[in-house]
């Protein structure tokens, strides 16, 4: 009878073995054997388990190699194999995946791991996403799988991103360097850099584990589980940066039911009066800045949404109307954010809705000129300038800013959101066919600033040749690099109006 | 199943002030999450609870956050094996050293080769292999056939793991043991008491066929099944319920209460 304490040494050989050295026979029998030992006692249960899971992930000295091709087939067995193995531990030992989801959440890659790591754990993990051990505990994986995304999100700076390539390099080597016992965090992920090579690799085996599961008919299940998670975990993130863009590709995979779900999720969150005005805003915003760039979106659904926004606007203005308001714009925060939505959606939305009759029939119901030129609100009915112009009136009233589906940065997950996704270049406006060179709309680019503490204005010449990029910037608050680099700018330029548009009437702050 | 036992409990159980709006609610999770462990204080594994809030007043804790402890009346299920207890459960894996069987379709069961009879012969070709007696070859064991075991250890620390043992006289393949064994093949009858409105049906259709050949005492056999089954999705059921709470711990990170 094999005793765990007596047989220690026996027994912890068997369980720190890793099996990606091995070859295809001894690996089988060995996890057979591991799957009977769970099954034997209680006892043993825990440590084959966490022996599987630390087979996640290739040993150290493998990193290098791992993507290579002839180690992705094998990466590919083993995988099948450990979830083969799993999946007969739960099925012999019912209560196993409640352990599992234990483990699972102490072995999780940190902050501070390395990129294949990551993603070799986390792809092996959703892997467990399918059949009964799926229904058991899929839904807490794919949560853990976004509470780091959000972790590593937040930890990249807008810095980071923008960066010259030529500081990668140093980031790089100083990670390998680090020792993996080195748990000082704020040492660990100083390459801002770093983190979004990890976010942009797991983001594409994200990516990956919805397509399958779109492939695999469990996308409006596992579709319900991430509306769940956004709501906990990533709609009251502050600037969260690409994360949210989990949605947005899981939207575009079915843009009838889950495209149209989560506009209509995000509106109800917005109505509530009972959500907490952080959660609102936000959802606001997100609804905003969803139907303007997914372009799967359908107009009527736009025009849907539309109304409902404008709706809520009549009534709070009435409502307003009837108590006698206070004109400080810190109160009405909520009416600010959805009012900007509305002109946001409508700057790139207006002209295709305007192709349907019925729609802009809709449209043209819609009480705007009431709302935009309410004493609560300096607007006048919106031209794209007149957006740039409430911008920078949000920004003397320290409005917060945040467009969560501003163009995608990351490169390697960018080939699944590209597709579906709508840039400033491609929209045709209703003045005109393109607004691309158009200096008089030059003014209506990328580097908006979020936070009103900032009186920098930014420089519209971008030091990249690439027109391409200038023209995807647009409409985006992702800030230019000039923004870091103050002496570089010219102080005296700014966003001049122009002169065709009557100066607005801001209130006084 | 002799393991299983109904209890009553007068508990109090201590709920954060956040859930003070819907106590019941509150209280039914908080007993929720005992669900599938072994607990001391109840001397066995919770498996269902049914809870009525007790009055209408409940004492305020002293300390940083107000607990309210409500007072509960709890009909409790439990599920709490001992040395020397019967128990049936499904084979699910089947190994030259080993049968590995699963109880209430949710506690694993583990039957090493010293405790399976002698008479047994392990025959693996295909289908995971068998075990088959060398007195009847009627008597077979495989994947998915009803076992009865006497229970030898129990392992009350995590799963509540039981290590069994088909040595002792009316253990074996049920469907066996109803036809021929003579003092197991009465309880069947008890069996169909108890729970009447499957048993009706039964009764009804083993009238329908009782001109067919197949023996009476088989027909009744496979009531049993349908009774031990019953109990098997019931059990599932709640293993369900069990884990859907974590899902809705997604949607409310709410702190916990402490338990009663």
């Amino acid at each position: 009878m094999i005793d765990i304490t007596y047989h220690h040494a026996l027994l912890n050989n068997i369980f720190t073995m890793p099996i990606w050295y091995l070859r295809h026979d001894t690996r089988d029998a060995l996890l057979d054997l591991i799957t009977r030992l769970a099954a034997v006692a209680d006892q043993f249960l825990k440590e084959c388990l966490q022996m599987l899971v630390n087979n996640f992930t290739s040993p150290g000295s493998l990193g290098a190699f791992i993507d290579q091709p002839r180690w992705l087939a094998r990466k590919k067995e083993i995988y099948s194999q450990l979830h083969g193995s799993l999946r007969m531990i739960s099925d012999t030992v019912p209560l196993a995946p409640r352990m599992l989801k234990d483990i699972i959440d102490r072995s999780m890659p940190k902050l501070f791991d390395n990129k294949a790591k990551m993603v070799s754990f986390v792809e092996c993990m959703l892997g467990l996403d399918n059949d009964r051990m799926g229904d058991l505990i899929g839904a807490l994986l794919l949560a853990k799988v976004m509470d780091l995304l959000t972790e590593l999100d937040v930890n990249i700076s807008w810095e980071d991103v923008l960066q010259e390539e030529h500081n990668k390099g140093i980031f790089d080597m100083e990670i390998e360097d680090l020792d993996e016992d080195d748990d000082s965090l704020g040492k660990a992920c100083f390459g801002g850099n770093a983190c979004a090579e990890k976010l942009d690799g797991l983001m594409v085996v994200v990516c990956e584990h919805l397509k399958s599961c779109a492939e695999h008919g469990r996308l409006s299940k596992e579709f319900d589980i991430l509306k769940t998670i956004f709501r906990a975990s990533v709609l009251r993130v502050h600037k969260s940066k690409f994360a949210q863009f989990i949605m947005f590709y899981a939207c575009s995979l079915d843009p009838e039911i889950c495209g149209l779900e989560f506009a209509l999720f995000l509106t109800d969150i917005f109505t509530k009066k009972e959500e907490d005005p952080i959660s609102r805003m936000s959802a606001v915003s997100y609804v905003g800045s969803y139907l303007s760039r997914a372009r799967f979106i359908s107009a009527d659904t736009v025009v849907g949404v539309l109304k409902r926004l404008v709706d809520w606007c009549v009534d709070y203005c009435d409502f307003q109307n009837k108590i006698g308001m206070s004109t400080k714009p810190i109160n009405h925060q909520i009416f600010y954010s959805s009012c900007q939505t509305i002109m946001y959606i409508l700057c790139f939305r207006l002209r295709s809705i305007m192709e349907y009759p019925n729609l802009k029939s809709q449209l043209f119901n819609m009480p705007f000129g009431y709302i935009l030129t309410h004493p609560l609100e300096p607007l006048k009915v919106c031209l794209p300038p007149i957006v740039k112009e409430f911008l920078r009136q949000a920004k003397a009233a320290r409005l917060d800013m945040f467009f969560p589906f501003d163009p995608y940065l990351l490169k390697e997950s960018d080939r699944y959101m590209r597709p579906n996704f709508e840039f400033w270049s491609m929209v045709k406006t209703t003045y005109g066919n393109h607004n691309g060179d158009d200096d008089e709309f030059a003014d209506l680019d990328a580097p908006e600033m979020n936070v009103g503490s900032l009186d920098d204005q930014v420089e519209i010449d971008f030091n990249s040749d690439d027109d391409l990029e200038y023209s995807m910037n647009k409409m985006s608050i992702t800030p230019h690099r000039t923004f870091y680099h103050p002496m570089a700018m010219n102080s005296d330029a700014g966003l001049s109006m122009p002169a065709k548009i009557r100066p607005s009437v801001s209130p006084p702050l | 199943m002799e393991a299983l036992r109904e209890a009553v409990a007068e508990l109090t159980v201590y709920v954060h002030p956040s859930n003070a709006a819907d106590v019941r609610r509150a209280v039914a999770r908080q007993l929720s999450a005992l669900l599938f462990s072994y607990e001391d204080r109840f001397d066995g594994v919770l498996l269902a609870h049914e809870v009525t809030v007790e009055g209408d007043q409940a004492k305020i804790l002293n300390g940083l956050v107000p607990y309210f402890g409500v007072p509960v009346h709890a009909n409790l299920l439990l599920y709490s094996p001992q040395p020397d207890m019967i128990l049936e459960g499904k084979v699910e894996l089947l190994g030259k050293e080993s049968i590995h069987a699963i109880v209430l379709g949710v506690f694993s069961a583990a039957i090493m080769s010293d405790d399976i009879r002698e008479k047994f012969k392990f025959k693996r070709k295909g289908d995971g292999g068998k075990f088959i007696s060398w007195t009847d070859k009627q008597h077979v064991i495989r994947k998915g056939s009803m076992i009865r075991f006497s229970v030898k250890r129990v392992d009350t620390e995590m799963n509540c793991h039981i290590t069994g043992s088909l040595i002792p006289p009316h253990t074996g393949s049920m469907i066996w043991l109803s036809i021929h064994d003579a003092e197991f093949a009465p309880e069947i009858n008890s069996g169909k008491k108890r729970s009447s409105n499957i048993g009706i049906k039964i009764e009804q259709n083993e009238q329908d066929h009782r001109t067919d050949d197949v023996p009476f005492q088989a027909k009744r056999a496979a009531a049993w099944y349908h009774i031990s089954m019953h109990s098997l999705i019931l059990i599932q059921v709640l293993t369900a319920i069990a884990y859907s709470n974590s899902v809705e711990e997604l949607e409310r990170r709410d702190p916990n209460a402490s338990h009663a």
